[in-house]
This record gives structure tokens, sequence and C-alpha cells, in this order.
């Protein structure tokens, strides 16, 4: 679905050059899968994710998107439609006064009839479980519903990936838990490639694949148990595991027989029993 | 430097359809010295009473005094009496702004100036120190967030990533040393190590300063970790007030409010379901750590 060769990416060229934001990213995300990105702040996430929906195009190498290389600018208004993406701050990516009206605004960019907008658009939020809210207006809804709207306004496009930078950091806990089950039921139910960047480590624990990036580069990647189990390594990059972890690592160094590759309280709890 | 609130109630929009009763009969106390901080999820009142706090809102009833200064003084007051007070509530509320420092959410998109530097100095040039003076701050308040002076100070704002933003946004009201510091969800887009480290920064501001903190967070993990206090506001009041360790035990009243308890205190549950017989007022990893293991080891026996 996505495959990156050799990117390389600097925001600016010339006498005022910058240093480079990607440097030398190999990569390949197959359709269907569920890959989350963690990384510190500063370590090109959210670069990556826009150079894969064609926002920037490489310095260096190439990234394509579902057979299209990104640097085909004839070609941006085909790679925006396959890979989507969804942002931070659910107040900023909201245009429209009325929830139904915020969600056509993509196919209506597409110049699509207006039955098969309506179509896509109730298909959409009743994917997010947001048709109850269709006529709203979106700044009365709480974040974790805002993002859900968000994200339904790019299913309307019918995206074979959807790239998720952040959608959870603004939310509350209620808020969260939404918007993770959605984007769960997506790549589930709806087949759709899912790339998801966050800083909670537990939004990980679902993932097929975690990818690590640190300073422009992936330097680490395999399932959350073998990437969560590198708790000093993680700990290095400036990032954490999830506190369950933290806790069967620190008693496996303890001497208990406990596996560092627990992510869930049922796994820990599990093996606690067993053990006594 | 102490912050008194009583009766505060807030509406918006007032006597138009879209009317929402945002604050309703809040009494509070805040101690010089606390660590608080504040939880409920979106829209319960939060960010509405963090503004009452600096005087940025004015309460539709009720009181706020900070230091001994009563920024609400007249405010119930018909209109024309009211006027008697503008002045001295003026003078207290530019007295109050200098003392109760307050981060925005989503502080990054406020910065506006050219260079880092250039904005965190905005402040304390305000205030009117004199160059060197501010530039100290600067560097002070930057080492406190975790930016190297030298290679950020001619960056522009608008070049750095989503967390380094909000490291200079946090950096530019430190640079104000206030008493009193407010932070609306200051840790939301900040990697771990960041979380850790501006939230170690601010304990120990906090310690070593006497620095009143109060910390607007949905991080349940991050707040057992560090508050003194918790208060919980659900539709515009205030539902529980108390230690981390005691406010955290209150599963079932936090789940029913959008909220949640660290995963921690989910895993000693689970366990005691199990038979563990753990204290159930644990609410960090290190605690659950030591607890599991004097389980085990009496077992053991
Ligand atoms: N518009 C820009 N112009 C110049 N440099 C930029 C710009 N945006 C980001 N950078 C730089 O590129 C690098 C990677 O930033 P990026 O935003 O991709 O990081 P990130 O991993 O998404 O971080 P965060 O966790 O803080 O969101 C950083 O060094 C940053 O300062
Ligand atoms: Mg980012």
């Amino acid at each position: 679905m996505i495959k990156a060769e050799n990117l390389y990416f600097r925001y600016t060229e010339g006498e005022a050059e910058t240093p480079f934001a990607l440097n030398g990213v190999n990569l390949e995300i197959k359709e269907g899968e569920f890959v989350v990105i963690i990384g510190h702040n500063g370590s090109g996430k959210s670069t990556l994710s826009k150079l894969m929906n064609g926002i920037h195009t490489p310095t260096e190498g190439r990234i394509v998107i579902d057979g299209i290389d990104t640097s085909n600018e004839d070609q941006i208004w085909e790679i925006r439609k396959r890979a989507g993406m969804v942002f931070q701050n659910p107040d900023n990516q909201l245009v429209a006064t009325i929830v139904e009206e915020d969600v056509a605004f993509g196919p209506e960019n597409l110049g699509l009839p207006s039955e098969e907008i309506r179509h896509r658009v109730d298909e959409a939020l009743d994917t997010v479980h947001m048709s109850a809210y269709k006529r709203k207006a979106p700044h009365h809804l709480s974040g974790g519903q805002k993002q859900r709207v968000a994200i339904a306004g790019i299913l309307a496009m019918k995206p074979k990936c959807i790239i998720f930078d952040e959608p959870t950091a603004m939310l509350d806990p209620s808020g969260r838990k939404e918007v993770v089950q959605t984007i769960e039921h997506l790549n589930k139910n709806e087949k759709i490639t899912v790339i998801h960047i966050t800083h909670y480590m537990d939004e990980a624990i679902h993932a097929d694949r975690v990818l690590v990036m640190d300073r422009g580069k992936i330097v680490m990647e395999g399932t959350p148990k073998q990437v969560f189990s590198k708790v000093d390594e993680l700990r290095a990059l400036g990032l954490d595991v999830p506190q369950v972890t933290l806790v069967s690592h620190k008693l496996k160094t303890m001497g208990y027989a406990v596996s560092d590759e627990n992510l869930t309280v049922d796994e820990l709890v599990a093996e606690l029993c067993r053990l006594s | 430097m102490s912050i008194i609130i009583k009766a505060l109630t807030h509406i918006y929009d007032k006597g138009t359809p879209n009317e929402t009763v945002a604050l309703d009969h809040i009494d509070l106390e805040i101690a010089s010295g606390e660590f608080v901080g504040l939880i409920g999820h979106t829209g319960s009142g939060k960010s509405t009473l963090i503004q009452q706090m600096n005087g940025l809102l004015k309460p539709t009833a009720g009181d706020i005094i900070v230091n001994n200064l009563e920024i609400t003084k007249g405010l119930e007051l018909p209109k024309k009496q009211r006027k008697k007070y503008a002045a001295e509530r003026k003078k207290q509320l530019i007295e109050v702004r200098k003392k109760v420092g307050l981060v925005f959410q989503y502080p990054e998109y406020q910065l506006f100036e050219e260079t880092v530097e250039k904005d965190i100095a905005f402040g304390p040039q305000n205030l009117g120190l004199v160059e060197s003076h501010v530039k100290q701050r600067v560097m002070d308040a930057m080492a406190l967030v975790g930016m190297d002076y030298e290679t950020y100070k001619d960056k522009s704002p608008f070049e750095l990533s989503g967390g380094q933003k909000r490291r200079v946004a946090i950096a530019g009201v430190l640079a104000m040393k206030p008493d009193v510091l407010i932070l609306d969800e200051p840790t939301a887009g900040l990697d771990p190590q960041g979380r850790d480290e501006i939230l170690g920064q601010l304990k120990t501001l906090h310690d070593q300063e006497q620095l009143t903190v109060i910390i607007v967070s949905h991080s349940m993990e991050d707040m057992a970790k560090i508050a003194n206090r918790l208060i919980v506001m659900n539709q515009g009041k205030v539902v529980l007030d108390g230690t981390p360790k005691d406010v955290f035990k209150e599963i079932e009243t936090l789940e029913a409010i959008g909220l949640a308890v660290p995963q921690i205190s989910y895993l000693i549950r689970a366990l005691n379901e199990k038979g563990f017989a753990l204290p159930d007022d644990i609410i960090t990893v290190q605690g659950a750590i030591d607890a599991i293991q004097n389980v085990l080891e009496k077992r053991a026996k």
C-alpha cells in the first residue's frame, strides 16, 4: 500500500537549508495493516505522514502510495483520495456549520453526483456512530465526537488508507477511547490500512506493527510485544511503555518468572496468579 | 498565594437560546503551595474555571479572592454602582495577572514572534526588565522546558514540531516568574520523556520556589504521579476533591463521568479480585511493584 525507498526530506533548500527531517527512511506498509508510529517530538513522524499523502514530496528517494509515486504532481488528487489524514486538533478540521455538511465537503470536491454524496455521508456517519448528530453544529460536540466527524469526512472519500497524526492528543479519556475504538473498527471491519501516530503507548498494543522513529529514521520495528519488551532502549529514545509492561519488566528484573512482553492487565494478572 | 472561590457561577450566552451553565456554584479554596490536578471530561468547566482565576473571564455570580485581592469586587452590584469599584478592580487585576501565570490549551497557536527567543522574551519585556535580565529569564525558562538555548533561540517557532512549539509556549509563561502557575493540558502532544521532564520541572519549581501549581490534565497516570490534590469536575460542579489515592478509588464514579483511573489502578483491582488483597490506594508503578512483591514473598513462605 505504501512503499518508501531511501526517503530524505528537508523543509528548506538552498542557502537557509534546514537539516534533514527525514534521514533515509525505508518502509513498506501492506494493504490492511495497522501500523503505529511512535517517536520523540521532532523525530519526523508528522513529516513522514505528510509525505505519505503528498503534502510534501521527497528531497531524495521516493514514496509510492498504492502504485502512485507522490512526486507525480498530476496524480496528487488520486493520492489524497487513497490516503486520507486526520490531525490532532479537532477544532481546526471541521469547516462547515452542520455535521453532515462537513462530511460532505470532500465528496463534493470530487464532483460526485448528489445522490452518491448523500449515500456516502450517511454511510460514513453511520460507521463512526455519529448519525444521530448529523444536523448538529460541530462546535457543540465533545472532542471525541468532533474527531469522529473528522474521520467520517475522510471516510466519505472512500480512502484505502488513513493516516492519523495524534488524533487523541487533545481528548479526555472517554474521547480517546471512542476514537481508538473507531480506528480499530475501521481497520478490522472496513479493511482500511491504518497508520496511527501517537504518544500514548497503550494505544499501540493492538497494532500489527510498531515503528519507532528517532531523528528522521526508523530505528526499531516489530510487533507491540517485541518493541515494548525493550524498555531500556525505548527509554533511551525518550519513549515509554504501557504501565503494565513496566511492572512486568521490573518484576522480571527482580527475578520473578514474569514475561516482559505483557501488554494488558489480563496478561499480567494471569501470570501472577500462576506464580503464587 | 492562595485562591478562594465562593459560589462561583458562570453562564455563557446568558439569556440566549445557547445559554450554557459552565460553572454552577463552585466553592473552592486552594492554599499557597498546593499542587492541584484538575480533571474532568471536555466541557465540564475546567477551562472556564481557570480563566476565572486570573480574571480573564468575569463570573456571572460569586467571588474570587486571589492573594487577598478580591478581583470580583462590586461585580454583583447594579451597573451604576459597579463603576465605583472599576478602577480598584482594574489595578488588582493587573497585580493578579503578574502573579498568576496561565498557559492556555494549545498555547502553540499563540506563538507569533519571528524567533523562539523573541517569543519567550515578550512577557518579561512587558514587565519592563532590562535587556540582560530578560535574556537571563529566557535562558532559564528554556532550560526548564528542556530546550537548548543556542540550538533554538533563532529558530522560527513555525519551523518547530508540535511538541517543540508547546515547550516554547510554556517557557513564555515561566519567564514571567509567576507565583501561581496554571496550565491547561500542558503535556498533550509531548513525547513521554518531554512529559516527564516538564512535569518534573514543575514539581521542582513547586518544591523549591513554593510555587502553587494547578494543572488541567487528561492523563490520569501523570496526575497520580505528581498531584497532591485532585479536583474532579462534572457539568460545572466539583464532584470529587481529595488526594489522588482517595480519588482514584472511585473507579465507577470516574468512569460514569467520562474519566478513567491509571492503568495501575485497574491492575490492582483485577489482582484483588483474584484474592491478592493489595491495598486499594496504589496508583503508581513503583507502589504496585512493592505491593506485589510483598504478597509474592509472603506466599512463597
Ligand atoms: N514547517 C517546517 N519548517 C521547517 N522545519 C520543520 C517544519 N516542521 C517540522 N520541522 C522540523 O522537522 C523535524 C521533524 O518534525 P516533525 O513535525 O515531523 O516531528 P514529529 O515527530 O511529528 O514531532 P511531534 O511529536 O512533536 O509532533 C523537526 O526537527 C522540526 O523542527
Ligand atoms: Mg507531529
